[in-house]
């Protein structure tokens, strides 16, 4: 899968509840989660972002709670993947539980900086600034989900 | 090859003699534990994949702690829904408003979990058990679904690291400073995808309460889980609330860690957290003596127990809350709540000024009972002090015990139990 867009640069240690306040999570519509995207640390988020964009962060990305109203409301906003420098563990699994597309890598990557992003052959290219990185594939087990298209068909399909 | 207490634990959970550090695994659980915000999700992805049956009726806890009493009609709807699905899958551990509490303190309190047992919880504060010896992590909603169907979870089996504690806390110095002083430390991301394994010979000066404390903010470190060794305060505790038979595992002594820090718990002070990160500590030497707060809340399932509110009362009696300060004391659970009222403790919040609540989340997360404007300084016995946590996002949560709580409601700043 290759992914293209534009980038909108955070920095380390992006928690849960700046992605969706907790205010917000008496609803678990996705739609209603996606409006409150990443309020409480960029307002413009949602005016910013065109569908297909890429998330690029520092360290820790997604540190905090568990809720999984956080990848769920960055993937239904429109965002293609995120690319941190490394992620907190519980918002790692989420994302590859329901398909959020997710890499690791410490490519320097500015604001507005067009992104592709090769899945299959983990491969990250700034064309903006004509760098690359290449960042190792998930491993069987976690491939297994993602090509099942997330954790509950990867259950039904027997491989749990 | 030797293996550590919490990779011992997954080894035993997916019958293997050994695991390695790296290698993903599944893992038989012995409970899976949902709230009101998390379990709704869950249980819409477990009937959007057409699963009528749940794995065991006996090992699904439910509890409805964060929004409730509901706090408003779609967090009432989030409820409902948990409460019918608990109601149509007869699951034995569903608590409600009335039995309920907060999560990490109702469990242990409740002996639904054991040393050795595997727990997940999409609820990262789900790391707390550890203090029993058991291996329990946070897991998000989709992962709670699967394991509703089919008891087990994967596993990326973690590294860890080891904390060799000496000594014993010196007079309000507790379980708090000890976990807050180690984040500050490591840093939030310090034990990421790692283990916090807690040995030496400091570990039998720390009660249950101060174990529960610090494993329940081995997250706040970005650890998987923190862990306690088994030892005869952790057997009486397990006894005492009827839990399963435990199963105790010990590191080898030959097993290896990704780094070793050492803690001699006579040199912590009290310490505090600055916004917007755990990370942000502080002890008094350090901190002005003109930081004026607008509220204080003692709770959640850091430091709701009732040794918490013991030692805020102490501190509280005869005394009265500063006049610009809200304070709220919020009882982890239903027993504490009881054992609290019982002991008198009650009198002595209200006549120093407090408000005290039912058990609930409430403010910890931001949800009600005592949400920030702009601008407001708290100082919270709770876990997080994001941007936004319990509020406005420019309103500020500063992290730390119940004694500097107290004294902090009382002084109407930022403050040391020894400057009373
Ligand atoms: S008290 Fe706070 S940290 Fe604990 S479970 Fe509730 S919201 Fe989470």
């Amino acid at each position: 899968m290759i992914l293209k867009g534009k980038a909108l640069q955070y920095g380390d240690h992006v928690d849960t509840d700046v992605i969706i306040p907790a205010r917000y999570l008496n609803t678990s519509d996705p739609r209603e989660l996606a409006s409150h995207c990443m309020e409480d640390i960029d307002r413009d988020f949602n005016k910013k972002l065109e569908p297909g964009d890429v998330i690029a962060a520092g360290n820790n990305f997604g540190c905090g709670s568990s809720r999984e109203h956080a990848p769920l409301a960055i993937k239904t906003a429109g965002v293609s993947c995120v690319i941190a420098k490394s992620f907190a563990r519980i918002f790692y699994r989420n994302a590859i539980n329901i398909g959020l597309p997710i890499v690791v890598s410490d490519l320097d990557i500015k604001e507005g900086d067009r992104i592709t992003v090769d899945l299959d052959q983990g491969v990250l290219t700034n064309e903006t600034q004509g760098t690359q990185d290449k960042f190792p594939p998930f491993s069987p087990f976690l491939q297994g989900i993602i090509a099942s298209g997330g954790l509950m068909n990867a259950l039904k399909e027997g491989q749990l | 090859m030797s293996m550590t207490q919490t990779q011992k634990i997954i080894a035993a959970a997916c019958g293997r003699d050994k695991v390695i550090p790296g290698e993903i695994v599944l893992a038989k659980l012995n409970m899976v534990l949902g709230n009101d915000i998390t379990a709704p999700v869950a249980i819409n992805e477990f009937r959007k994949a057409k699963i009528d049956k749940v794995f065991d009726k006996d090992k699904i806890a439910l509890v409805l702690d964060h929004f409730t009493p509901n706090k408003d009609i779609k967090a009432a709807e989030q409820s409902k829904l948990v409460r019918e699905f608990a109601r149509e899958k007869n699951i034995t551990h569903f608590y409600d408003v009335g039995q309920a509490g907060v999560e990490h303190a109702l469990l242990p309190e409740k002996g639904l979990v054991t040393a050795g047992d595997v727990v997940i919880g999409a609820d990262s504060h789900t790391c707390t058990y550890g203090a029993l010896g058991a291996f329990s992590t946070g897991v998000g909603s989709t992962d709670m679904a699967a394991a509703m169907a089919s008891g087990k979870a994967w596993l990326r089996v973690p590294e860890a690291i080891k904390v060799v504690l000496t000594g014993s806390f010196k007079k309000n110095v507790s379980g708090k400073d000890l976990v807050l002083h180690l984040i500050g430390l490591i840093g939030v991301d310090g034990a990421l995808y790692q283990s916090l394994e807690f040995v030496g010979e400091g570990v039998k000066n720390l009660s249950m309460d101060d174990r529960l404390c610090v494993c329940n903010m081995a997250i706040e470190a970005g650890a998987k889980n923190g862990i306690f060794p088994v030892d005869e305060k952790t057997l009486d505790y397990l006894k005492k609330h009827k839990a399963q038979e435990p199963r105790v595992f010990e590191a080898d002594k030959d097993a290896v860690y990704a780094r070793e820090i050492q803690i001699n718990l006579d040199e912590l002070t009290p310490t505090v957290a600055f916004p917007h990160l755990p990370e942000n500590t502080r002890t008094f030497k350090d901190i002005p003596k003109d930081l004026k707060i607008d509220q204080v809340v003692i709770g959640s399932c850091t430091n709701g127990r009732l040794s918490d509110f013991v030692t805020a009362a102490e501190i509280m009696k005869g005394r009265k809350v500063h006049e610009n300060v809200r304070c709220m004391i919020i009882p982890a659970t239903q027993q504490i709540y009881l054992d609290a009222m019982k002991m008198g403790l009650f009198e002595i919040f209200i006549d120093a000024g407090c408000a005290v609540s039912t058990p609930t989340c409430g403010p910890c997360l931001g949800g009600h009972m005592g949400i920030l404007a702009e601008g407001e300084r708290c100082v919270a016995t709770t876990n997080r002090n994001f941007v936004g946590r319990m509020g406005h996002p420019k309103s500020e949560v500063y992290l730390a015990s119940p004694a500097v709580a107290a004294a902090s409601a009382i002084l109407g700043r930022v403050a040391e139990p020894g400057e009373l």
